[in-house]
C-alpha cells in the first residue's frame, strides 16, 4: 500500500473493499471525462469562475457597491480593468461579486430541484396507476407555464428580489426532472434486476430509493448541467426585467439592464456581463455534453 | 473463389489498449454452404463483418488477402463496398426486429431493395416484392407486404428479411445466427428455406452460429473458431470424427435427450489452443 | 411441495395461461417446455409472486399463496432469470447484490453469508467487489444463483437459466444446479425450450402449447418416444433430428 498510487489502487481489476470498488468506478468516469477536451474546457471555465467569485476580495480592492460619481462610465484602464458603470462603480469588481449571486442562485436551484424531481419521477414511474396519474398531471400543469412568465408573476406577487427569483425559478424548473426520472424509471422497472430486487422481499420504497433512483441520477446530472445555462439566463432575464436581484446587488442580468440606456456610447458596461452570461452558459453546456457521453446509462 | 481470406487479423483499439479479436485466420469459400462455429468472443461475427467492411471505426483490419470475388476488400473504397453490400452479398442478422425499418411496411422495404438495384417503376418493384415474399413461402404475400415489422412474428420477420436480401440476386448470403432468436419449429423451416434458395440460385452461404450440431447438419464445410483462431476446418458430415480436442470438448458438453448422462463433461481449455 | 391448480393468467383481452395444473414433490424437479409465447415463463413468474394477477390456486407445502406475497415468502422461494446480463443491477457490486436480501430480512453475519454464497457457486473471492460488466456470462449466472442461494430457499425457479450461455458454460451451470439440488434438497421448476436440458435436470416435465399444458410425462417416456400429444412429438423430432449423426 505504501508505494501504490491512487491510480493503481482505483484501477485495480479485483478490488478488495466496497470503497475501492466505488472509487474505481468514479475514477474511470473521470478518466473518460478527462479525455474529452471540450468538456474539460467547460469544467475549467466553471471552476475558474467559481474560484474567482469566491476569492473576489483577494483579487480586487474595489467594493462592488462603492460609488464614485466623479469617475462614471470610464473606459477600461489600468485603474479600472473593465471600466466603471453609471454610478462610477468598478465593473470588474461587480462582475466578480455578481458571479457569487448568479452562480449561487443556479447551484441553489439545482440542489433543491433535482432531488425533488428525481423523487417525484421515480415514485410516479414505479408505482404507476393513480399515483402516476395524479403526480404527472400536477407536473403537466407546471410544465404548461412558460418558465419566465410564471417566474415574473410569482416575483410580482411576492417582493422582487433574489429570494423570490429563487422560489420562482425552482417552481418552474422541477417538472422536466420529474418527467425525465419517470421515463427512465419506466424502462428500469420491468427489468429482470428489479424483478430480482422484488424477490428479496424489499418494500416498494426501498426498491425506489436504493435500486431505481441511483440509476436515474446520471441522466439527471447531465440534464441539470445542461439546464444550468437556461437557469442562468432566466435569472439574468429576471434581473434584466427588474424582478430578480435588486440594486445595488451586482447581478449580471441587472447590470445589463441598467447599462442598456447608454449601450451605444459606453458599450463595455453592458458587454462584459453579457459576455459572462454567454461564457458561463456555454461552459455548462460543454460540460453537460461531455458528462452525457461518460454517464450514459445505456453504455456498460 | 467467392471469398478468399488469408491471414486475417482484426483488432479493436480502445483507451485501455488493443484487443485482438481475430488472430490470423484463412478460409476460402465458394458457392457452397460454409459454417463458422464458435463460442461468444471467438471472433466469428467479426470475421463476417470484416468481409462486408461493416466494422466500427476503431477496428483495424489487416490481411495478406481479403477478397470478395477477386475484389480486394481492404483496398476498396466506400463506393465499391456499396456495390457489394446488399447487391452482390446479403447480410441476415439474428433479430429481424432490429434490422427491419419499423416505420415502413415490409412490402415497401423489399420493393425499395429491389428498386435500388434493378430500377424500373414503383409498381413493378412492389410486384417483385410480393413475388419474393411468395418465394420465401409466406402464405398470403399480398397481405404480409402491407404489414409493419412489429405486426409479424419473429419467423415471419426473418423470412421478410431473407426476401429483402434476395431482391438483388446476390451471389453470397452471410447469415449471422439467423435462427437463434426463433423457436425450434420455425428454425427448421427457415433453414430449409435458406437451403432451397441457396441451391436453386447457386449462391454461396456463410452461416455463423454457436450451434455445432445444427451447422453440421446444414452446411457442407465447417470452420471451428476459438479465441480468434481457426481450430480446425472439416467437412460438416465428418464432424463426429473431428480430431481437435476443442471440437471434441464442445460436442461432449452438450446435453443429449437420447443419451442421458449423470454428469455433463466440462470443457477444459488448453492454453496451447491459443497458439496452434 | 408445490401445487398449481387451474392457473389462469390474462393480459388484457389475451389469456396467456388457460387453466394449468401440476404438482412438484419436495426435492424433485419439474420441467416446463414450450415455444415462445406458450405461457411457460408467465406461469413461473406467477409462482414466484412477480405477477400479482392470476386465478386458480398456487400452494407451497399445502398452504395457499396469496396474490401478494409477504416478505418471508421470498426466504423460501427464489428465482434465476434467463439473461445474466439483464438480471444483475448494472451499478451495484456483486457484494451489494448478494447482501441485499440478508439486509432486507435482517439476517446476521452478512459478511460470512456472502463469502459462503460465492464459494457455493465456485466463484473466487476476488469477484466480490467487482461490477457485473466485469464478469463473463457464466460468472454472472453463478452470481444470480448465489443470490438465490443466500436466502437459503427450499424452491428455486429457473427461467431458461442457460439459454443465453455458450454450451461449455451451460454444462458447468447445469452440473452446478444438479450438485446444489443434491446437497441441499432443493426443489426446482425449470422453464426451457431445450428438451435435452430439461430432461437432463428434470425427471418429469409438462409441454405447453398456446397457454395450455397439453401433456405431462416423464423424461424417460419422452426419451423412448412414449408420447400422446402431436406437439410433444414434433418438439422431440426436431431435437432428435439434430442429435442424430449426419448421414454421409
Amino acid at each position: 500500500m505504501t508505494t501504490q498510487t491512487f491510480r493503481e489502487w482505483a484501477l485495480d481489476e479485483t478490488p478488495s473493499s466496497r470503497r475501492q470498488a466505488s472509487w474505481g468506478r468514479r475514477y474511470r468516469i473521470w478518466l473518460n471525462l478527462r479525455s474529452n477536451p471540450l468538456a474539460m474546457i467547460g469544467l475549467t471555465i466553471i471552476l475558474l469562475t467559481v474560484i474567482v467569485s469566491l476569492a473576489a476580495p483577494l483579487i480586487t480592492v474595489y467594493d462592488p457597491g462603492a460609488q464614485n460619481l466623479y469617475n462614471k462610465l470610464a473606459f477600461p484602464s489600468s485603474e479600472h480593468l473593465l471600466g466603471t458603470d453609471e454610478l462610477g462603480r468598478d465593473v470588474f469588481a461587480r462582475i466578480l461579486y455578481g458571479g457569487r449571486v448568479t452562480l449561487g442562485l443556479v447551484v441553489a436551484v439545482v440542489i433543491l430541484v433535482a432531488p425533488v424531481g428525481l423523487l417525484i419521477g421515480c415514485i410516479s414511474g414505479y408505482l404507476g396507476g393513480l399515483a402516476d396519474t395524479v403526480l404527472m398531471r400536477v407536473t403537466d400543469v407546471f410544465l404548461a407555464f412558460p418558465r419566465l412568465v410564471l417566474a415574473l408573476a410569482l416575483v410580482a406577487a411576492l417582493t422582487p428580489g433574489i429570494e423570490s427569483a429563487f422560489i420562482a425559478i425552482s417552481l418552474t424548473a422541477w417538472p422536466p426532472y420529474a418527467r425525465l426520472a419517470r421515463a427512465e424509471t419506466l424502462t428500469i422497472r420491468n427489468s429482470d434486476y428489479i424483478a430480482a430486487c422484488r424477490l428479496t422481499g424489499a418494500s416498494k420504497f426501498r426498491i425506489i430509493l436504493r435500486h431505481v433512483a441511483p440509476l436515474c441520477v446520471p441522466s439527471l446530472i447531465v440534464r441539470a448541467t445542461l439546464d444550468m445555462s437556461s437557469i442562468i439566463i432566466t435569472a439574468a432575464s429576471l434581473g434584466f426585467l427588474g424582478m430578480g436581484a435588486q440594486p445595488p446587488s451586482p447581478e449580471w442580468g441587472a447590470m445589463i439592464s441598467t447599462a442598456r440606456r447608454f449601450f451605444y456610447e459606453q458599450w463595455w458596461v453592458a458587454a462584459v456581463p453579457g459576455l459572462m452570461i454567454f461564457v458561463s452558459s456555454l461552459a455548462f453546456n460543454l460540460l453537460g455534453d461531455g458528462l452525457r457521453d461518460v454517464l450514459d446509462p445505456k453504455q456498460t | 473463389m467467392l471469398v478468399d481470406i488469408n491471414n486475417l487479423h482484426i483488432s479493436f483499439r480502445s483507451r485501455t489498449g488493443v484487443f485482438e479479436a481475430v488472430r490470423g485466420i484463412s478460409m476460402n469459400i465458394g458457392a457452397e454452404k460454409f459454417g463458422i462455429v464458435g463460442e461468444s468472443g471467438s471472433g466469428k461475427s467479426v470475421t463476417a463483418r470484416a468481409i462486408m467492411k461493416l466494422l466500427p471505426n476503431n477496428a483495424v483490419i489487416e490481411a495478406d488477402r481479403l477478397a470478395f470475388d477477386g475484389i480486394d476488400i481492404l483496398a476498396a473504397d466506400e463506393k465499391t463496398m456499396r456495390g457489394i453490400r446488399g447487391k452482390r452479398a446479403g447480410f441476415i442478422l439474428q433479430d429481424p426486429k432490429y434490422s427491419l425499418n419499423p416505420v415502413k411496411t415490409i412490402g415497401v422495404q423489399i420493393a425499395e431493395a429491389w428498386y435500388t438495384h434493378k430500377g424500373g417503376t414503383r409498381r413493378e418493384a412492389m410486384q417483385a416484392a410480393i413475388t419474393l415474399l411468395d418465394q420465401v413461402k409466406i402464405r398470403d404475400p399480398k397481405a404480409v407486404a402491407a404489414l409493419y415489422p412489429h405486426e409479424v412474428s419473429g419467423g415471419m420477420g426473418q423470412r421478410a428479411m431473407i426476401a429483402m436480401m434476395m431482391a438483388p440476386d446476390p451471389e453470397l448470403l452471410i447469415a449471422d445466427e439467423p435462427t437463434s432468436a426463433l423457436d425450434a419449429t420455425v428454425q427448421a423451416e427457415i433453414l430449409r428455406l435458406m437451403e432451397d434458395l441457396v441451391s436453386s440460385r447457386g449462391m454461396g452461404l456463410i452461416l455463423i452460429s454457436h450451434d455445432l450440431p445444427l451447422v453440421s447438419h446444414f452446411c457442407d464445410r465447417v470452420a471451428i473458431m476459438y479465441a480468434g483462431k481457426v481450430m480446425e476446418e472439416i467437412r460438416a458430415a465428418e464432424l463426429n470424427r473431428a480430431r481437435h480436442p476443442y471440437t471434441r470438448g464442445l460436442l461432449e458438453c452438450i446435453p443429449s435427450l437420447l443419451q442421458p448422462k449423470e454428469q455433463l463433461a466440462v470443457l477444459n481449455r488448453d492454453p496451447a489452443w491459443m497458439n496452434p | 411441495m408445490i401445487d398449481v391448480e387451474h392457473l389462469r393468467i390474462r393480459f388484457g383481452e389475451r389469456e396467456a395461461v388457460k387453466g394449468v395444473s401440476f404438482t412438484v414433490p419436495t426435492g424433485d424437479s419439474f420441467g416446463i417446455v414450450g415455444e415462445s409465447g406458450s405461457g411457460k415463463s408467465t406461469i413461473l413468474r406467477a409462482v414466484a409472486g412477480l405477477n400479482e394477477r392470476w386465478d386458480g390456486r398456487i400452494a407451497f407445502n399445502g398452504v395457499n399463496a396469496p396474490l401478494k406475497r409477504p416478505p418471508a415468502f421470498f426466504r423460501k422461494v427464489q428465482m434465476v432469470f434467463q439473461d445474466p446480463y439483464g438480471s444483475l443491477h448494472p451499478r451495484q457490486t456483486i457484494d451489494r447484490i448478494l447482501s441485499e436480501l440478508p439486509m432486507v430480512h435482517g439476517m446476521p453475519d452478512i459478511e460470512q453469508r456472502v463469502e459462503k454464497a460465492l464459494s457455493d457457486v465456485a466463484l473466487p473471492p476476488t469477484v466480490r467487489f467487482r461490477f457485473p460488466h466485469q464478469l463473463s456470462g457464466g460468472q454472472r449466472q453463478r452470481v444470480a444463483i448465489a443470490r438465490a442461494l443466500i436466502a437459503e430457499p427450499e424452491v428455486i425457479l429457473l427461467d431458461e437459466p442457460t439459454s443465453a450461455l455458450d454450451v461449455s458454460v451451460q454444462a458447468e451451470i447445469l452440473n452446478l444446479l444438479v450438485d446444489l439440488r443434491r446437497r441441499r434438497g432443493l426443489t426446482y421448476i425449470l422453464v426451457s425450450h431445450n428438451l435435452a436440458v430439461v430432461s437432463h435436470l428434470c425427471p418429469r416435465l409438462g409441454v405447453m402449447l398456446d397457454g395450455e399444458m397439453v401433456e405431462q410425462l416423464s423424461s424417460d417416456d419422452l426419451r423412448a418416444g412414449r408420447i400422446k400429444h402431436p406437439h410433444t412429438a414434433e418438439l422431440r423430432a426436431l431435437t432428435v433430428e439434430l442429435e442424430d449423426p449426419v448421414e454421409v
